[in-house]
C-alpha cells in the first residue's frame, strides 16, 4: 500500500471507527513512516481542538430548573402509570442492556481517546525544545513550582536508590482541565507521568495498564486525582515508577 | 451542576433524558447561533421526546433519538428554515487546501476561538457533523442515525468538513499569524 492509501484510512482511524486488525495495521505502518505519523498527529490534534473548542455553550440554571421540573412533572407515576406499569419490564429490560452497551463501548472508546491524547503529549513534550518548564531532578524544586497554576497538590516520591530520575514538569491540559506533567528518565528513556483531578467527561474511570500507541500507560486513582505513567519503557518499568508515585502518599 | 439525582436503576425518561441536557443546549447554541432560540429548541425537544417516548423502539440509539428531534425541531424553526438550503445544497468547496498543516492548532484561548470561529463559518451541514462527531463523540452510526443519512456519507461528509475547516484554519492562521 502507498501512504496514499494509508492516509485515506487516517479519518477512521483517528475517530476510533477501524476494525482492530486495521487499526493495528495503520499504527504499524505509522511507526515506520514519519510522514504519516506526522498527519495522524495532525488529525488527533484538529480533533481535539474541535472538542475543546466545540464545547462551549452552558445552559443557565433557569433553564436546567424548567426543563427537570417539566420533565419530572410529566414523567412521574401519577400521570400514566398504568402505560407505565405495563411498559416498565420491557423498558427496564430494553434500557439496561442498551444502557450496557453503550456504556461499555463509550468508555472504551474514551479511554483509548484519553491514552492516545496523553500519548500525544507525552510525545509533543519530548519533540519540544524545552520539554518541561521547570528544570530540576529536585522533588522539593518541582511540587511548588506548581502551586498556582494548577488547582490541586500532588506528593512527588523520592527516588534515591532507584533508577528514575526526575527532569521537571510542566502544566498541561487534557480536555480543557489543567493538570501536572512530569518528566522522569530511565536508562535515557523519558516517561511521562500525568496527574490531573479525578473528575469531568475527560476522566477515566477504569484502572489498569495497558499498551496504546506502542506506549505502556499505567492509569490509577488516589485521593481525587487521576495518575497516568507513559512511555516507551516496559510495563514492567512503569509499574515501578507507578508503584514509587503510590507510595509518596 | 450535577444533572440528575441519581436514582436506582428505573430507566425513565428523565434518567434518560436529562444527563443529556447540558450537551443538548450546547449543540442548540451551535445551531440556532442564538441562546434564546437554543433555550426554545431545548425545551421543545424535551417535550415532544416526553410526548413520544412511548413509541421510542427498542433497539434505537436514544442519544441519536434526542438530538434527531432537537435537529429536526431547528431545521423546522424559522432560523432553520433558512439555513436548510444551504444543507441541501451541494459542496462548494470553501477554500482549495493541500495537505499542509495548519502548524500545531494547540489549545491555547487564542487557538480555541480560532477554531469556534472557523466552525462557525462552517456551512451547517459542516458544523454539525463535526461537533456531532469530535464533541458528542458519537460513533458514524450514531451520526448516520442522528443525521438520517449512511454511514458512507458520514464518512465522506466529515472527510470534506474537515478539509473545509482545515482550510479556514490555513486562512486565519496566514491572516492573523505573520508575526509568528
Amino acid at each position: 500500500m502507498t501512504c496514499n492509501d494509508w492516509r485515506s484510512k487516517l479519518d477512521a482511524y483517528a475517530d476510533g471507527e477501524l476494525e482492530p486488525k486495521d487499526a493495528a495495521a495503520v499504527g504499524v505502518h505509522l511507526k515506520s513512516c514519519a510522514s504519516c505519523a506526522a498527519q495522524a498527529l495532525e488529525h488527533v490534534q484538529m480533533k481535539r481542538s474541535v472538542a475543546v473548542a466545540g464545547r462551549r455553550y452552558a445552559p443557565s440554571g433557569d433553564l436546567r430548573a424548567k426543563i427537570s421540573k417539566s420533565v419530572s412533572a410529566k414523567s412521574s407515576p401519577r400521570k400514566g402509570w398504568a402505560w407505565r406499569l405495563a411498559a416498565a419490564p420491557a423498558i427496564v429490560v430494553l434500557l439496561a442492556s442498551l444502557g450496557v452497551s453503550w456504556y461499555v463501548a463509550r468508555e472504551s472508546a474514551r479511554r483509548e481517546r484519553v491514552y492516545s491524547e496523553l500519548a500525544d503529549l507525552h510525545v509533543s513534550a519530548l519533540a519540544s525544545s524545552s520539554p518541561v518548564d521547570v528544570i530540576s531532578t529536585d522533588r522539593h524544586t518541582v511540587k511548588p513550582w506548581f502551586q498556582g497554576k494548577i488547582p490541586f497538590s500532588f506528593n512527588l516520591p523520592e527516588l534515591q536508590g532507584s533508577d528514575f530520575t526526575l527532569i521537571g514538569g510542566r502544566v498541561t491540559y487534557l480536555g480543557q482541565a489543567p493538570g501536572a506533567h512530569l518528566i522522569y528518565q530511565l536508562r535515557k528513556h523519558e516517561i511521562s507521568v500525568f496527574i490531573f483531578q479525578d473528575r469531568g467527561a475527560e476522566s477515566v474511570q477504569t484502572s489498569g495498564a495497558m499498551q496504546a500507541n506502542a506506549f505502556n500507560v499505567e492509569n490509577w486513582s488516589e485521593n481525587g486525582l487521576r495518575y497516568f505513567v507513559v512511555g516507551d519503557v516496559s510495563a514492567s518499568d512503569v509499574e515501578a515508577l507507578s508503584k514509587l508515585l503510590r507510595d509518596a502518599h | 451542576m450535577e444533572v440528575s439525582d441519581k436514582r436506582l436503576p428505573a430507566a425513565t425518561f428523565e434518567d434518560l433524558a436529562l444527563p443529556l441536557f447540558d450537551q443538548l443546549y450546547n449543540f442548540a447554541c451551535w445551531l440556532a447561533r442564538d441562546t434564546v432560540e437554543a433555550e426554545d429548541l431545548v425545551q421543545e425537544t424535551y417535550a415532544k421526546a416526553l410526548r413520544g417516548f412511548s413509541s421510542f423502539q427498542a433497539g434505537t440509539n436514544f442519544r441519536a433519538w434526542m438530538y434527531r428531534i432537537l435537529r429536526n425541531s431547528f431545521l423546522s424553526s424559522r432560523t432553520g428554515l433558512k439555513t436548510t438550503v444551504s444543507l441541501e445544497e451541494e459542496d462548494s468547496e470553501v477554500t482549495p487546501t493541500d495537505t499542509s498543516t495548519p502548524e500545531s492548532v494547540l489549545l491555547s484561548q487564542a487557538d480555541r476561538v480560532m477554531v469556534q470561529r472557523a466552525l462557525e463559518e462552517l456551512p451547517l451541514r459542516f458544523r454539525e457533523i463535526l461537533l456531532l462527531c469530535e464533541v458528542e463523540e458519537m460513533s458514524y452510526q450514531e451520526i448516520a442515525e442522528t443525521l438520517a443519512i449512511p454511514t458512507g456519507t458520514v464518512m465522506s461528509r466529515l472527510f470534506r468538513a474537515r478539509k473545509a475547516l482545515r482550510g479556514l484554519l490555513e486562512q486565519k492562521l496566514q491572516g492573523g499569524r505573520r508575526d509568528v
